[in-house]
């Protein structure tokens, strides 16, 4: 055991100073990481014997899809958290998390789009994969418009988060999507249970480009947090001491 | 390879920078505005503070 208290980090005023020295950390591991992995993928991945150079764009896309689904499934970790103990932070970094969430499910939406046209002959299909990953887009607007409309934020914590467990049910038909339905989405290039299909190269950028995009959420999402426990706890008297000094 | 080779990407240019350039415009997008929200945080913060510091 190192002697951690881990708890103590459970209250907004001892959290907020961790994830201040935390976040310029996560954002150099981000920027070097997707230095190397677009240094990688633009000079060193060959071009793909099927797709050309189009497959350039699966560095991305497979990433930000990857993150929009965990994104989703960590938020919803922390609404179950909130739920269960009552606890504030627990709600504020769910909060935090979804505008991420949302712009990563963009992302993998329209690199899909991007990456479809040229290789499947269609921005857009109503695939049961893509569907579910619009439905997912859906769920993230859904959890953020509706804590918005809701004045009180313990009772936006509450409703928001409900809204975000049954939201939860969505991730796994994603994820199982290519397998339950045989529509255009082929299936998945990458699995913990069977040897990876692609070359060694493009796999090793695209883990590479998924790191980057992990510490890029670590590091957004915990600057955000910082701005959501000010803007919560404004009336508190240590937020008032961070203002000041 | 030249540069304009290197746009053209084979070809699939339009479709290879039209998703590279639209993430890295999303990603600055987040930035900026998460950037602006923590100012603002901070600066209603510090008129909270400077309320009650008066009402003392």
């Amino acid at each position: 055991m190192t002697g951690i208290n881990w708890f103590k980090y459970s209250a907004p005023s001892a959290f907020y100073p961790l994830a201040v020295r935390s976040v310029p950390w996560f954002a150099a591991i981000a920027a070097v990481l997707a230095a190397i992995g677009l240094y990688l993928g633009f000079a060193v991945a060959p071009t793909d014997a099927q797709q050309g150079e189009a497959y350039r764009i699966i560095f991305i896309h497979v990433p930000a899809a990857w993150m929009s689904m965990f994104i989703y499934v960590v938020m919803a970790g922390w609404c179950a958290l909130s739920l269960v103990f009552n606890t504030r932070l627990s709600a504020m970094m769910a909060q935090a998390l979804a505008p991420t969430g949302a712009w990563f499910t963009f992302i993998a939406l329209w690199t899909g789009a991007f990456w479809g046209k040229p290789t499947w002959g269609t921005y857009w299909a109503w695939d049961a994969r893509m569907t579910s990953e619009l439905i997912l887009l859906f769920l993230y607007f859904g959890y953020i418009a509706l804590r918005n409309a809701i004045d009180d934020p313990r009772r936006a914590d509450r409703a928001s988060a409900l809204l975000a467990l049954v939201g939860v049910v969505n991730v796994p038909i994603i994820y199982f999507s290519v397998k339950w339905w045989n529509t255009l989405h082929q299936g998945a290039s990458v699995s913990v249970t069977a040897a990876p299909t692609m070359a060694k190269i493009m796999l090793v950028t695209m883990l590479i480009m998924a790191l980057a995009a992990w510490a890029y959420t670590i590091a957004v999402a915990l600057k955000r947090v910082q701005a959501i426990i000010l803007e919560r706890e404004r009336n508190a008297g240590w937020v008032g001491a961070l203002a000041t000094a | 390879m030249n540069l304009s080779q290197f746009l053209n990407m084979g070809g699939y240019g339009f479709y290879v920078w039209g998703s590279y350039v639209v993430t890295a415009i999303v990603i600055v997008c987040e930035l900026v505005s998460l950037h602006a929200r923590m100012q603002r945080a901070r600066g209603r913060t510090a008129a909270v503070s400077k309320t009650k510091g008066q009402a003392r």
